[in-house]
């Protein structure tokens, strides 16, 4: 997972923001590589989806804080009635959409529980 | 800056209104409104057309255009017509442009139109998805109610909301729906209905969900001064904000609260000079039920936690210390995007006037509204006065 990180202020940043909003023109961005490694701060199993998600559900939406402080919108791949509010997970690349049966393949971020 | 006021308002039915094309429920709104007014077409500078996606909903752009022309406004008067879009905040925002073409001076007579047409589509959740983070929110699987579903989460975390109190937002809403006549839900429902009801997205249920839905609502404004030329009942603008904030909910400090919310409704009260307790009532983007708990609160109603409690005491019921949503709310009214934000000006309007029939509040004088686009990166909120 390859982020950005301000060198001003030290804020990291994934999904990568080219501008820091804290420091914005003082602001120093730079690429950095987070762990992967976070904690589920909210959560929601989605019952009803768009189209291209409908073959996956239920799945579980969350928000999840990063060890580096940011945050961002993903799935937890889990049983439904596993996920709970500071879970711990980490990041695997995953299948995120099809477009059809022979339409583009979307990849992208996912996580699984990383308990203990 | 000069005061507005708003002299005309008309509305169409909301509901699945599967024989009325979008160009017939924007002229049917908008003639209505001109009636109310009592303008002729000649006499109006300017017009404003509140959309979220007539692109992606009906295959149209350059709808302010199409809007002007149908209602008979374009050809000979060629009247420039705008088109405006902040997802869900799409009509509150074109009214807001219409009270600032007003107040600069640029324009005397200005027509303030939203509207959306939803239900000629089979997948309108991908289509509102987009008022999200697209990139980073929608591809990664969410949904409109899965984002509000996840504030609902921390929510109830944080302050022990229970789900019977979120179920009597939807209860309260359908209680004043099912007493507006263009409502597009006008029955009453019991909180058993709510808690029955197919879950969405946890622990959002159907019933906590506002529904696709086809409609529009066109207001007219002018200056104060000249208000009395058309009207014995003018409404007068107290104030017009509008807030950002993050596009997605994950970069967000607090899920539970949205901060444009907070901030809009702070500017609103120090612009106006009022405090929270001279307003009567308030029209508030309930979109989903969490999502009007967490207005009263940013707003600054009540403390942050509270708004479950005070809503299960009835308080936001006609007849309570606050009334929310009289005209049932986005929940039971219908939410035909682009027209939300016009359709909470009618319904202040009517309230104001003493014309809302059997959901008139006694002695309303001051009514305020709060419309949200996506989850709270927009939000444009109007305070409004009997004259």
């Amino acid at each position: 997972m390859v982020g950005t990180k301000c060198k001003t202020c030290g804020k990291v940043f994934f999904p990568p923001r080219s501008v820091c909003p804290h420091c914005r023109r003082n602001g120093k961005i730079v690429e950095y590589k987070c762990s992967g490694k976070g904690e589920v701060l909210t959560f929601s199993v989605i019952h009803s989806a768009s189209d291209q998600y409908a073959a996956m559900k239920p799945y579980v939406l969350a928000i999840v804080e990063l060890e580096e402080g940011t945050r961002m919108t993903t799935q937890i791949i889990c049983e439904p009635e596993e996920v709970y509010i500071g879970m711990p997970v980490k990041s695997v690349f995953r299948v995120l959409d099809r477009e059809g049966t022979e339409g583009i393949i979307h990849y992208g971020t996912k996580f699984v529980p990383n308990l203990a | 800056m000069r005061d507005v006021a708003v002299i005309g308002a008309g509305i169409t039915a909301f509901g699945e209104l599967w024989n009325t094309s979008f160009r017939e429920m924007c002229t049917e709104a908008g003639v209505k409104a001109l009636e109310d007014a009592n303008v002729a077409g000649e006499q109006i500078d300017a017009m404003f057309v509140g959309s979220m996606s007539a692109g992606r909903f009906i295959g149209q752009e350059h709808v302010g255009a199409l809007v002007a022309d149908y209602v008979g406004l374009g050809g000979d008067l060629h009247i420039p017509a705008t088109r405006v879009e902040a997802a869900c905040a799409s009509g509150g925002l074109a009214f807001r442009q219409a009270v600032a073409a007003v107040a600069s001076g640029m324009s005397d007579i200005v027509v303030a139109a939203g509207v959306e047409k939803m239900t000629d589509v089979s997948d309108a959740t991908d289509v509102l998805a987009g008022a999200a983070d697209r990139e980073w929110e929608s591809f990664a699987g969410a949904t409109f109610p899965g984002l509000y579903a996840m504030i609902a989460c921390d929510y109830m975390n944080k302050y022990g909301l229970t789900r019977e109190q979120l179920a009597q937002v939807a209860v309260k809403n359908h209680y004043h729906g099912a007493k507006n006549p263009f409502a597009q839900f006008r029955s009453e429902i019991t909180q058993s209905t709510v808690l029955k009801s197919t879950l969405v997205a946890s622990p959002l249920r159907l019933f906590d969900c506002s529904p696709v839905s086809d409609g529009a609502a066109v207001v007219i404004v002018c200056p104060f001064k000249r208000a009395k030329e058309f009207t014995d009942t003018p409404i007068r603008v107290l104030t017009s904000t509008q807030s950002g904030d993050t596009i997605a909910l994950h970069d967000r400090p607090d899920f539970s609260t949205m901060g444009a919310t907070v901030a809009a409704g702070n500017s609103a009260f120090k612009q106006a000079k009022l405090e929270r307790k001279d307003i009567d009532f308030v029209e508030v983007h309930d979109c989903f039920t969490i999502a009007e708990l967490c207005a009263i609160e940013d707003l600054g109603f009540v403390p942050k936690g509270t708004a479950g409690k005070f809503t299960e005491e009835g308080q936001t019921q006609i007849g309570g210390k606050l009334p929310v949503n009289t005209s049932g709310g986005l929940k039971s009214c219908g939410h035909p995007v682009g027209a939300t934000g016009i359709k909470q000006v009618w319904e202040v309007v009517q309230q104001l006037r003493g014309e809302a029939g059997k959901r008139q509040i006694d002695g309303a004088e001051i009514g305020m509204t709060q419309n949200v686009g996506g989850t709270g990166a927009t939000v444009v909120s109007h305070i409004f006065g009997r004259a």
